[in-house]
């Protein structure tokens, strides 16, 4: 090699490759959230139908899934729209979306529970066994127990998950197929060599009334609508005057007056059609106790997720967990808290399938329940890959499940032919799920 | 000056305290080992208040495993890490944030679900009663965006998976100024940048300094470094080869330093015979 340089060696020889030259837009094609740029209704449209466009569609697709199922099966059954029929789905859906729900904790963090499913069978056995005779103790305390013991079946696959390093597939496998195993042991000790397996609720038990059974009288289906509603309004318009008064942006009045309308009409019609006579012999009537748990679950889960900080980190974990973790995150409790509020909220789940069954028994199909329930999220659009969801999404994805179950039922559908269906959609929603997500990651 | 240079090689002698006394952070011989591997061999390193001081060096010099142990990732297997001149026992990086030391990584530490205001805050959110205070939150982000000069971003509530890199920077960086920070540390901030955007990036580190911030930049560029700094450390294999302010360096004796540990003007001979050959 020769001393002399070549000639073009500048006097920076040395320094690191520049970046390529040529002008770059400071800003990139951005896509925000209409809710954050619109300023009147038009201009909101614009920006929601270009991002759905872009392929957030949010939850568009389920939405017209769902009214597209609808109109399906009311084409080929005539009793699918019926008052009696809708009010049964909604107690039949009541247990797919609590577990949808529990579901969505793990899924965001970008966990999975495969355990929920004998979860909520032992949360169900052990409501029962309490309330039910020899024991007899009250409703309440039967509950309370359950759920405890199903909050620590949580923690415990959390502390394993978070302690020990291992990942949630294969620990909540292992609860899946151990718990099964509790599930049995526990049927034949509380219930005894006569049970058969089976612990029915007492008849006078107020438990079998959280699903099928109990219903508001009309009048009161009614008034905790128009409670119900007037929170919502005025939670709102509070909401946005106080964001404007702090000069933010806040969501057009137009919007949030559609917003407020969409929701009392969806009342109106869920009550009105509660409200008719589905009785055969003796008049039933009224909205199921079902839905208002359900409801009541989503709005204090829906809470805890977007307004505390819990919540907030929860989301942070599951978009990236390492910034969060260097952002002072203390993300093993974060998971752990996950785990034991999935755990918490299938218990839940449980007690209200018991109560629509009447009983809690051995062969609660514990791995039908999870697979139902992860189905019911990602349906609903919630992200396998962690980060993004809601617990609305669990409500509309169990409402698609049920839907499915309850309209191929009444069409005399063999299982095996309302199985394909469930897998069918489910891979649909997947599908929409990855590519949405490859459409954001390639920005 | 009392600092000594444990590597023996440095071509002049550390000004800690040049301006206005003691630095604001101070390391004396940070020692780091990954088993049988010493990353850092006893560093020395000032960090003063109001300035940008540039860490260089090669691939594997030890500059990220120094800012980890400065920001706390890492601990330290030995050496003293003084803060506004009183020893610190650092022992994660909750403890190097309550200091005030706030790190902006290379490979951006943001949630890219998260909106911009949430990604501000994430780890100190502004509550009211339990809950969450969002709207002040907002306000507070929008005016510091705007303290910062940062205006290119559409909505402070867009999510930053939907950012450029530059204005992902920008987050990160504001996100550091929100915390209060009073040394903020940026790996790499320009790496992957493109003109433009490096231009705004560099803008925000003098904008940081001119507030009364110590940065403390780990670059491979050095025309950046040249265009930001106010002082120059250079580690070699793990050793401060040389550190002082910007005046004392030229492109030439810097590329020595990180090539080669010694500059042509150093007196040992071992530093002559290397920075004799041509880089």
């Amino acid at each position: 090699m020769s001393s002399t340089s070549p000639p073009s060696t500048g006097p920076v020889a040395g320094s690191s490759p520049e970046p390529p030259p040529g002008p770059r837009p400071a800003t990139a094609a951005l896509v925000a959230s209409p809710e954050v740029v619109a300023t009147n209704l038009g201009e909101y449209l614009r920006a929601w139908g270009k991002r759905v466009r872009s392929g957030e569609s949010g939850m568009l697709p389920v939405v017209a899934g769902l009214v597209l199922i609808v109109i399906i099966f009311q084409s080929q059954s005539s009793k699918f729209l019926s008052a009696g029929n809708l009010a049964n789905l909604t107690v039949q859906g009541a247990p797919y979306v609590l577990l949808g729900m529990a579901e969505v904790f793990v899924l965001l963090l970008g966990e999975i529970d495969l355990s929920i499913g004998y979860s909520a069978g032992i949360g169900a056995i052990i409501a029962v066994a309490l309330n039910a005779p020899p024991r007899n103790h009250g409703w309440f305390i039967s509950c309370v127990a359950a759920l405890a013991v199903t909050t620590a079946i949580g923690a415990v696959q959390g502390l394993l998950i978070t302690r020990l390093r291992l990942p949630s597939f294969v620990v909540t496998l292992a609860g899946y197929l151990g718990l099964e195993g509790v599930l049995l042991f526990l049927v034949d000790r509380l219930g005894g060599a006569s049970s058969g397996g089976t612990i029915a609720i007492p008849l006078s038990s107020i438990l079998r009334d959280f699903d099928s059974t109990g219903n508001l009288s009309p009048a009161a289906g009614w008034v905790v609508l128009a409670v119900g509603v007037a929170v919502f309004a005025v939670a709102t318009a509070f909401r946005d005057r106080r964001r404007a008064a702090a000069g933010l942006v806040a969501p057009p009045v137009a919007l949030t007056a559609l917003r407020i309308a969409a929701v009392a009409a969806a009342g109106v019609a869920v009550v009105a059609v509660c409200n008719i006579n589905r009785g055969l012999r003796v008049p039933v009537r009224g909205v199921p106790w079902s839905v208002l748990i359900v409801l009541g679950v989503l709005v204090v889960w829906s809470f805890m997720l977007t307004r505390t900080r819990y919540g907030r980190y929860v989301y942070a974990v599951g978009g990236n967990a390492e910034a969060a973790r260097r952002a002072g995150v203390r993300t093993d409790r974060i998971r752990l808290g996950a785990f034991a509020l999935a755990g918490t909220t299938a218990g839940l789940a449980g007690i209200v399938y018991a109560s629509f069954l009447g009983s809690a028994s051995n062969n609660i199909p514990g791995g039908q329940l999870v697979l139902y329930a992860v189905a019911a999220a990602v349906i609903g659009g919630t992200s396998l890959f962690g980060g993004r969801g809601r617990m609305l999404h669990a409500l509309l994805g169990g409402v698609v499940v049920a839907t499915i179950y309850n309209g191929m039922g009444l069409l005399d559908l063999s299982a095996a032919a309302q199985d394909m269906v469930i897998a069918l959609v489910l891979l649909a929603a997947v599908t929409v799920d990855a590519v949405a997500r490859r459409g954001t990651v390639a920005r | 000056m009392p600092a000594t240079d444990p590597a023996g090689t440095a071509a002049r002698p550390a000004d800690a305290g040049r301006a206005t006394g003691e630095p604001l952070l101070r390391l004396r011989g940070i020692v780091k080992n990954f088993g049988p591997v010493q990353a850092l061999g006893g560093v020395d390193l000032d960090v003063p208040a109001g300035s940008v001081t540039a860490l260089v060096g090669d691939n594997g010099a030890g500059k990220s495993t120094l800012i980890k142990v400065i920001s706390g990732i890492h601990q330290a297997d030995g050496g003293e890490f003084l803060w506004d001149g009183r020893p610190v026992t650092v022992r994660g990086p909750r403890d190097t944030a309550a200091l005030g030391i706030a790190t902006v990584y290379q490979d951006l530490a943001l949630c890219d679900n998260l909106d911009i205001v949430q990604n501000m805050f994430l780890g100190h959110e502004l509550l009211r009663g339990r809950l969450l205070d969002e709207d002040a939150m907002e306000v507070k982000a929008r005016a510091t965006l705007k303290d910062l000069s940062v205006t290119t971003v559409r909505s402070i509530r867009q999510p930053v998976g939907s950012l450029s890199g530059g204005q992902r920077q920008s987050v990160a960086v504001a996100r550091a100024v929100m915390a209060d920070a009073k040394l903020v540390i940026m790996d790499e901030p320009t790496a992957a940048l493109g003109v433009s955007q490096t231009a705004m990036v560099l803008n925000l580190i003098e904008t940081l300094s001119a507030r009364g911030v110590a940065v403390l930049v780990i670059s491979h560029n050095l025309n950046d470094v040249f265009a930001v700094a106010d002082r120059i450390a250079v580690l070699y294999l793990g050793k401060l080869a040389a550190q002082g302010p910007l005046s004392e360096f030229d492109t030439q004796r810097a590329v020595e330093l990180i090539t080669t540990g010694a500059a042509r003007g150093a007196p040992t001979a071992h530093a002559d015979a290397v920075g004799a050959r041509e880089v």
